[in-house]
């Protein structure tokens, strides 16, 4: 699947650099560095596979080709992919693991409500 | 950056007639006693805690916590390859530095694990390594708590399979081959994890001479399989 972005969303480019709390009402992609906290609450969140972030990340669903480093919580699913390395406590109802992909931490599924 | 990776040119095998690495990993299956052991715990208990350190697996994360189990996931396999963890012992040869690995990796408190998935870690990760990780899996173990590991017999070869295992509650393991990208290589071109040593019983006994019982189980592949209690 091609997780480059193809939609209405907001991007950070591989040349940005943000240090502090971001948070949003839409669909955010990261191939930058991040430092800080990332709140989307109702919306995704993609670490591209240039991305660096150092963040606790709480989003309904975030999808990961990069390098994260902070607990990661995500209401409805976290998907992460053959290049993805995260260091952190994952949250999540729903996981996808891509063969290849690093995952160092505690995860816990919780069994929310269906969408 | 090229001394680094050939230095870790020795834990990996020959990328001489291999497989497209671009295709998945077949998937394969082997019974196991060891695990059937497991299973049965895992599937007649709630809230045990387990930590898994072989090559991430989402099946084994839907397993354990689908049952109500906390669910640890560490590939130190993986994590023991980083470069900068190498280093000179006295006598000038190249080796892993074991404090800075688990300063890095199984940071956790004491007791806190009821079970401890082993897998074929201590055959194919660094000599220096191996017996500091596994007195540090003793330290976070509960008391009473167990750990399977699998050991490959005289028979099998260097060039014998690393594999990432998935659970599924019975005593049948499925397998893929697991490969990686060596450092400052592109990621495409991956390779599977050499066999670094074969440890006979007495090794292993000597390995894990803190716990409380050992118990073997030797399967048809040339995997012995060993159940510690800790």
């Amino acid at each position: 699947m091609d997780a480059t972005p193809t939609k209405e969303l907001a991007t950070l480019g591989k040349s940005v650099m943000i240090k502090g709390e971001l948070s949003g009402s839409e669909d955010l992609y990261i191939d930058g560095q991040v430092e800080g906290t990332i709140d989307l609450k109702n919306f995704s969140l993609t670490v591209g596979p240039n991305g660096k972030v150092k963040a606790n990340i709480n989003a309904k669903a975030i999808v990961i080709l990069g390098k994260v480093d902070g607990s990661l919580t995500a209401s409805d699913r976290l998907d992460l992919r053959k290049s993805a390395i995260v260091t952190g406590d994952v949250t999540t109802q729903r996981i996808a693991i891509e063969e290849g992909a690093f995952l160092k931490g505690k995860v816990d599924i919780q069994k929310g409500s269906s969408t | 950056m090229a001394s680094v990776t050939n230095n870790l040119m020795k834990f990996f095998r020959s990328s001489s007639n291999q497989p497209d690495p671009a295709a998945p990993p077949q998937k394969l299956s082997r019974r196991s006693s060891g695990i059937g052991e497991i299973a049965r715990v895992l599937n007649s208990q709630e809230g045990l805690c387990v930590l898994d350190v072989g090559a991430t697996s989402a099946t084994n994360i839907r397993f354990f916590t689908g049952h109500g189990h906390k669910n640890y996931s560490e590939d130190l396999l993986r994590a023991s390859l980083d470069p900068e963890l190498r280093t000179q012992d006295a006598a000038g040869n190249a080796i892993s530095d074991s404090k800075k690995f688990l300063n890095e990796n199984l940071v956790y408190p004491n007791g806190q694990f009821d079970i401890v998935l082993c897998w074929n870690l201590p055959d194919y990760m660094e000599e220096s390594l191996v017996k500091p990780t596994i007195d540090r899996l003793w330290s976070v173990m509960k008391p009473g708590g167990l750990l399977l590991a699998f050991f490959h017999t005289r028979d099998a070869g260097p060039d014998s399979t690393c594999f990432r295992y998935h659970v599924n509650g019975t005593d049948v393991l499925e397998m893929q081959e697991v490969k990686f990208a060596l450092p400052g290589r592109p990621s495409t071109e991956k390779q599977s994890p050499r066999l670094q040593r074969v440890f006979n019983n007495r090794h292993i006994e000597n390995l894990f001479r803190d716990f409380a019982s050992i118990k073997f189980f030797l399967a048809r592949d040339n995997i012995r399989e060993v159940l510690v209690v800790r």
